[in-house]
């Protein structure tokens, strides 16, 4: 296959050792999150589609980290990293999975459809493409009320073939609006390999042509991810316009729980999975003595707590009565917006 | 007291009414601003609230309708002008799968104070791609709120009560309407959940929306001259369906024409008679006739286009035949 597994990054990370323990934490806490909910589709606890993240952590984890409380995000239906990063917590993450009314959507949305309101999660967007016009108008509504918080929005590279990419890029781009486009590039969109559905498989170079600033990032390594996410988001929030991000990375699992991967070669996950982006950190910093084996441990550990406590919340939880199967397709009147 | 405006200048003085009392409401669109609005509804007002507010848009319908719905979730209360119905089908997804969903989906937390307005319908010999009436299409999908003002009061009194609206609002205008004359009275607000009687009768109920109301209005007209009352529903809100001002009138006629000018398969009008026959069956004195478009795309030619649309000699054809020996 021609994906080019990159070399894995090197170098010392210059982050505060609580930094940069925060940041593998976040990548431990989506994997082991996520290994749970395969074992629990297994066992039909989550039905539906299950798309999981595991491979792409770096992604999630570095770029969210760079966003603050006041930004929005927009993400797609591969989100579950993303909604534990900005801070739901994993119960009502797992419980939304499991259907039941302590989800974080009270079971309406379930893996794909997670939403927030107190941490400005707009979605969860099942559409590819679809999320990418709404943080065009959420960054309008930002710029037209003269706040200064700029609207992260997730796709992946299969989206970039999408009208809507298209569209929104150009309309964030001729008003100059604070978006910062993040491209999650796991090389597929589904089953077809990129350079089998794009006219020009260099996405930054189309990115250009919009008259915007585009930056290709090792997805794979969360210290590029966040120091690229970092520039980025100043760049956008001092006014600079949309700027476009591509995270060049790689899904170790299948696309979601349905599919029989005939699309790659066995070896060339097996390679990818040797540049995993929890292993590069940690071998990055027990390098450079900011890890301990038994730091590690507890991490781990922590995680597979948080997991365990999760997966209680959501067998605990409670189904939402049928009588209110058409709750909240208004909005009550007792309770404008 | 009363005035007499077009329809063009209602929804034009309604959108400046908004844009004057409420900072969160813009108005964006392809042309609305510099061109002045494709049908010069939005003329002027550019100048008067400037480009922020008053935003043209790329030829991009589902980037600017996305946009809306974004915009609404950050607390903005957009009007977004597409040009027809037609372009609409570009920005399907952002309507159905983005603006309907977004409430139920979100388990409540996310409300889209969006209103989508769009000119719709036939008879100006602009061919099939730009006569479709898809409205009753969109009156399928929960979540969203559909309106179509038939007269120059409404256009008056729509707007507001949209934009009050907490969640997404379609705002249909029939393009052979903008001429109309009216009157609109001082107050013309309009609750968007009832239809109204525009004429009464006794015979009949010919219950109708939109750009079919002036045709149905001069068929009564004439049924009147020969002797035959008939009553003259304006749905006006498409969905939800106001029963009770349908049931009121079809009870009190006993015999109900439906006319839409929508294509007959799977029409907004096979809804109202759907629900006529579960609601009020047992006073129905004849069965339910409807004036529909032909099954065809709208011819350019005159004659052809005029073929093809609910007339006036239709209706009236529809009702004699119900009364039969009448």
């Amino acid at each position: 296959m021609s994906t080019h597994v990159p070399a894995p990054p090197t170098g010392p990370v210059r982050w505060d050792k609580v930094f940069a323990l925060k940041l593998l934490a976040d990548m431990v806490r989506i994997r082991r999150m996520e290994e749970r909910c395969a074992e629990l589709y297994g066992q039909q606890k989550i039905r539906g589609f299950l798309h999981l993240y595991i491979g792409e952590e770096a992604v999630a984890v570095g770029a969210l980290n760079a966003l603050r409380a006041d930004d929005n995000l927009v993400a797609t239906y591969r989100e579950h990293g993303h909604a534990l990063v900005r801070g739901l917590s994993m119960g009502s993450i797992m419980a939304e999975m499991y259907g039941k009314q302590e989800g974080c959507a009270r079971g309406r949305g379930g893996s794909m459809h997670l939403f927030d309101r107190a941490t400005r999660l707009y979605g969860g967007h099942g559409i590819v493409g679809g999320g990418l016009p709404v943080a065009v108008g959420l960054a309008l509504a930002d710029r037209m009320q003269q706040r200064r918080a700029l609207t992260a929005c997730f796709f992946g590279d299969g989206a970039v073939a999408e009208g809507a990419f298209h569209e929104s890029m150009n309309l964030a781009a001729v008003w100059k609006l604070p978006v910062l486009f993040c491209c999650e590039n796991n090389l597929y969109a589904m089953g077809t390999a990129i350079e089998r559905y794009e006219s020009q498989p260099d996405l930054c170079v189309k990115a250009s042509s919009y008259s915007m600033p585009a930056t290709r990032v090792d997805g794979m390594d969360v210290v590029a991810v966040r120091e690229a996410t970092q520039a980025a988001a100043e760049f956008v929030r001092d006014g600079g316009g949309p700027m476009f991000l591509e995270f060049r990375t790689y899904r170790f699992r299948a696309h979601s729980m349905f599919d029989a991967e005939l699309y790659r070669e066995k070896t060339e996950v097996e390679e990818w999975k040797t540049r995993g982006p929890i292993h590069s950190f940690t071998v990055r910093l027990k390098a450079q003595g900011t890890l301990t084996e038994a730091e590690f441990v507890a991490i781990d550990a922590a995680a597979q707590a948080e997991v365990d406590e999760a997966v209680a919340f959501a067998e605990a939880g409670t189904w939402e009565p049928i009588d209110e199967l058409a709750r909240d397709l208004l909005t009550p009147p007792e309770q404008p917006s | 007291m009363s005035r007499t405006i077009t329809y063009r200048e209602a929804l034009r003085e309604a959108l400046q009414e908004a844009l004057r009392t409420d900072p969160r409401v813009f108005l964006m669109g392809e042309d609305v601003g510099e061109y002045g609005g494709t049908y010069a509804v939005s003329k002027g007002l550019l100048e008067e609230f400037g480009p922020e507010r008053i935003r043209d848009t790329p030829l991009s319908e589902l980037g600017f309708v996305g946009a809306g719905v974004g915009a609404a979730l950050g607390g903005m209360r957009p009007v977004v002008e597409v040009m027809t119905v037609n372009f609409s089908l570009l920005a399907l997804d952002a309507i159905v799968n983005t603006a309907a969903l977004y409430r139920h989906m979100s388990g409540g937390q996310f409300s889209v104070p969006v209103v989508i307005r769009m000119a719709t319908g036939a008879g100006r010999q602009v061919a099939a791609q730009h006569s479709h009436s898809f409205e009753g299409w969109y009156a399928h999908i929960p979540g969203i709120t559909i309106v179509a003002p038939g007269t120059v009061e409404d256009a008056r009194g729509m707007l507001a009560p949209a934009l009050a609206d907490p969640d997404p609002v379609l705002f249909f205008e029939h393009a052979q309407l903008y001429n109309l004359q009216g009157e609109v009275p001082d107050d013309c607000r309009v609750d968007l959940r009832s239809a109204k009687v525009r004429r009464a009768g006794t015979d009949v109920s010919l219950i109708t929306y939109g750009g079919s109301l002036p045709k149905t209005l001069a068929a009564a007209e004439e049924l009147a001259a020969a002797g035959i009352s008939a009553e003259v529903v304006d749905l006006r809100v498409l969905r939800p369906l106001d029963d009770a001002t349908v049931m009121g009138s079809v009870r009190k006629c006993r015999r109900a024409v439906v006319v839409d000018e929508g294509w007959r398969s799977g029409s907004l009008a096979a809804e109202v008679m759907a629900r006529i026959v579960e609601q009020a069956f047992y006073d129905l004195d004849a069965p339910l006739a409807r004036v529909c478009s032909e099954e065809v795309p709208i011819p350019y030619a005159r004659h052809m286009e005029e073929a093809a649309l609910p007339q006036p000699a239709k209706i009236v054809a529809a009702v004699r035949s119900l009364l039969g020996a009448r």
